[in-house]
C-alpha cells in the first residue's frame, strides 16, 4: 500500500516556492504533507495532496516540472521508541531509506505520521506489517 | 533523383566555373574601380590596378574589405551604381554595432532570389509545395530572400513572417505547408510548441525545413528533424553579399554549396590574411562577381569554416563550406580560451538537454566566469536529488572536455529562458572590459 507523492523542481532563487504555493492555493489544493530538499543549485518540493491528478495538472499548466513517486505513509506509534521500532523493522529487512519526513501527528498516545521513500516498497511494507506497524493509504491521509 | 533549379549551372564542370569566375571577376574589379572611390583608394594604397587582375588566380592581390569599412562608408560610400538604378535596400540586424545598409538593382534582387530558389529545390521543393516563410520580413534579408526564391520555384508561398507561433502552426496544419523557412532557434521553438500540443511527426505535413541566419549544431539539426519529422537543411548568407542563399545544403547534408557563379570564396588565416588551401580551417572571405549595386571584393565574413572541393553525392560541382563554427564575433574569450556557443550547444544536446540555453559570462575578482543555464524538462526531472546532481556534474565534465575550462551549470525552471522568433540571444556578456 503506497501513497502518491508529487515532486516539483524548483529553481533556487527568491520567490519560486511562493510561486508554487500560489498555484496550489489558486487550484484549491489541500496539502497533507510537505517537505523541501535543496542543494545550493536547485530544490525539490515533495507534496502529498488530496488530489494528485489536479495538483499535477495545475503545476504543469503553470509551467512547473513535476513527477509522481510512490512512497510509504507510516503510522508511527507516538510513544518513546516508536520511530526506532519502525527503523529496526526496515533495517532487519535490509531496506534502504532514501529520505523521510514527518507530517501530522494525531492526539497524544495515538500515532505520528511519516512519509518514507525507500528502495523497495513491497519489501518495506511486508517488514512493517509483520511488526504490526500500520501503513496509511492515500484516502486515509486525505481524511486525517 | 536529385533535382536542380539550374542544372547546367549547378553541375557545371570545374573548368566552366573557373572560366565564369575569371571573366566576371575581371569585369567586376573594373566596375568597382571605376565607380567606388573608397575601394579604388584601397587598391591604390596596395598598389593594385584592374590591369593586375587577369583571372581569379590574381584575387589575392586585392585588398580586403571588413565590416569596419562598411561602417565607415555608410551609407553610400560603397555604392557602385547610380541610386536611380537601385530598387531596394536591406539592412543587417545591427547586433554588433552600426547597421550596414546594402543596395540592390532589380538584377541584383533576381540573382539573390535565384540563389534562394536553388536552395529550395535542393531541399526537395517544387511547384507542388507549400512554402511557409517564417523568417522576419522587412529590413532583415531572411523573409524577402526566401519569399522571392519560393516564388521563382513556383511554391505556394505563405508569408507569415516570424512571431505568433500558434498562428504559424495553424497555417502549417490548415494549408498543409510542406517546407518551413526560419531561423533554427525558431524552428526549435515551433517544434517544442507542436510537441506540447501533442502533435506527432506524422500529424505535421512538413517534409523539409530551410534554416539559417545563425550558427546551429548538428545535434540541434537531429533534434528538429526528429520532432517535426522533416529533413532540415542549412542555408547561409550575409546581408552584405545579398542575403540567404550565398550557399545552401543539398540532400547529402555534408556542407553548403557556394553559388560560385556569383561568389568566389577563399579561406584565409584570420591573423595574417594569408590564403589557406582546401581543407584548412580559417576565415571565410567572399568576392561578389555579379552584383551591380553593392559589389564587395574580398569581404571578410569573420565566419570560421573549411572549404572542400570533394565530389558531392548530389551531383553539384560547386565548392562546399562546412557549417560555420560561429561568427568570430560570436566567439567568446573566457580565461584566455576561445569558446563558441555552438560547442556548448553540442554538449547540451548530446546529453539530452533541450536547445534552450543561455550562456552568461561575467568577471568576478578579475576572473572570467561562465554560467550555462539550462532548462529542466519533464524527461530530465526525477525525484532523486543525487541523480539530478550527477547529471549536472556530467554536464560540467562534458563542457570541460569540450572547452578546456570549467563552467558552472545552473538548472532553471522550464520556459524561463526567453524563446526567440528570430535570431536567438544565446550569450549575455556582463564583463566590463
Amino acid at each position: 500500500m503506497s501513497v502518491k507523492q508529487i515532486s516539483v523542481f524548483l529553481e533556487n532563487k527568491p520567490g519560486t516556492l511562493y510561486d508554487m504555493t500560489r498555484v496550489l492555493a489558486e487550484a484549491n489544493i489541500d496539502m497533507r504533507a510537505f517537505s523541501l530538499a535543496e542543494t545550493s543549485e536547485f530544490g525539490i518540493a515533495r507534496i502529498i495532496a488530496d488530489d494528485v491528478y489536479k495538483t499535477v495538472a495545475a503545476l504543469r499548466d503553470a509551467g512547473f516540472v513535476s513527477s509522481v513517486t510512490d512512497v510509504l505513509g507510516v503510522a508511527v506509534p507516538d510513544v518513546p521508541g516508536g520511530l526506532n521500532g519502525v527503523l529496526s523493522a526496515l533495517s532487519e529487512a535490509q531496506v534502504n531509506i532514501e529520505y523521510m519526513y514527518a507530517f501530522l501527528s494525531g492526539e497524544k498516545g495515538g500515532s505520528a505520521y511519516m512519509i518514507f521513500r525507500v528502495t523497495d516498497i513491497a519489501k518495506a511494507s511486508a517488514a512493517l506489517s509483520s511488526k504490526g506497524i500500520a501503513l496509511v493509504s492515500s484516502d486515509e491521509i486525505s481524511n486525517l | 533523383m536529385e533535382k536542380y533549379y539550374q542544372p547546367e549551372i549547378e553541375t557545371a564542370s570545374r573548368e566552366q566555373i573557373k572560366q565564369w569566375q575569371d571573366e566576371r571577376l575581371v569585369k567586376q574589379v573594373k566596375h568597382v574601380w571605376d565607380n567606388v572611390p573608397y575601394y579604388r583608394k584601397k587598391m591604390e594604397e596596395k598598389g593594385v590596378t584592374p590591369d593586375d587582375i587577369k583571372s581569379r588566380d590574381d584575387l589575392y592581390k586585392l585588398p580586403f574589405l571588413s565590416k569596419d569599412d562598411l561602417r565607415k562608408a555608410y551609407p553610400y560610400g560603397l555604392l557602385a551604381t547610380p541610386l536611380q538604378n537601385c530598387v531596394r535596400i536591406q539592412s543587417t540586424s545591427g547586433t554588433t554595432g552600426k547597421r550596414v545598409v546594402a543596395f540592390y538593382t532589380q538584377e541584383d534582387i533576381d540573382l539573390w532570389e535565384t540563389c534562394c530558389a536553388r536552395a529550395i529545390v535542393a531541399a526537395g521543393g517544387s511547384n507542388e509545395d507549400v512554402c511557409q516563410v517564417s523568417y522576419g520580413y522587412g529590413l532583415f534579408t531572411g523573409g524577402p530572400g526566401l519569399n522571392g526564391g519560393s516564388h521563382k520555384v513556383g511554391c505556394l508561398t505563405i508569408p507569415t513572417s516570424s512571431g505568433n507561433t500558434e498562428r504559424q502552426i495553424m497555417f502549417i496544419r490548415d494549408l498543409n505547408a510542406t517546407i518551413l523557412c526560419c531561423t533554427p532557434s525558431y524552428a526549435a521553438y515551433i517544434a517544442e510548441t507542436m510537441k506540447e500540443m501533442g502533435l506527432t511527426p506524422d500529424q505535421i505535413p512538413l517534409k523539409a525545413g530551410i534554416f539559417g541566419a545563425e550558427a546551429w549544431s548538428e545535434e540541434m539539426r537531429q533534434d528538429i528533424q526528429n520532432t517535426l519529422g522533416i529533413k532540415a537543411y542549412d542555408i547561409y548568407g550575409l546581408t552584405e553579399l545579398s542575403g540567404p542563399g550565398v550557399s545552401f545544403e543539398c540532400s547529402a547534408q555534408t556542407g553548403m554549396h557556394i553559388n560560385e557563379d556569383h561568389f568566389i570564396a577563399e579561406i584565409i588565416d584570420p591573423e595574417t590574411g594569408e590564403v589557406l588551401p582546401d581543407g584548412e580551417q580559417g576565415e571565410l572571405v567572399f568576392t561578389s562577381i555579379t552584383k551591380k549595386a553593392f559589389p564587395l571584393l574580398r569581404y571578410r565574413t569573420r565566419d570560421i569554416c573549411v572549404l572542400t572541393h570533394e565530389k558531392c553525392a548530389c551531383g553539384r560541382t560547386h565548392v562546399k563550406m562546412s557549417k560555420p563554427r560561429g561568427r568570430s564575433d560570436d566567439m567568446l574569450i573566457i580565461r584566455g580560451v576561445n569558446v563558441f556557443p555552438s560547442q556548448i550547444e553540442t554538449v547540451l544536446l548530446n546529453q539530452g538537454y533541450p536547445a534552450n540555453y543561455q550562456i552568461i559570462v561575467d568577471r568576478v575578482n578579475h576572473t572570467d566566469t561562465l554560467d550555462v543555464q539550462v532548462e529542466m524538462t519533464p524527461e530530465m526531472f526525477t525525484d532523486n536529488m543525487g541523480e539530478i546532481s550527477k547529471r549536472q556534474k556530467d554536464l560540467v565534465d562534458g563542457l570541460r572536455s569540450m572547452l578546456g575550462l570549467t563552467a558552472k551549470v545552473t538548472l532553471v525552471a522550464p520556459k524561463s529562458i526567453v524563446r526567440s522568433e528570430g535570431k536567438a540571444v544565446r550569450v549575455i556578456d556582463k564583463r566590463k572590459i
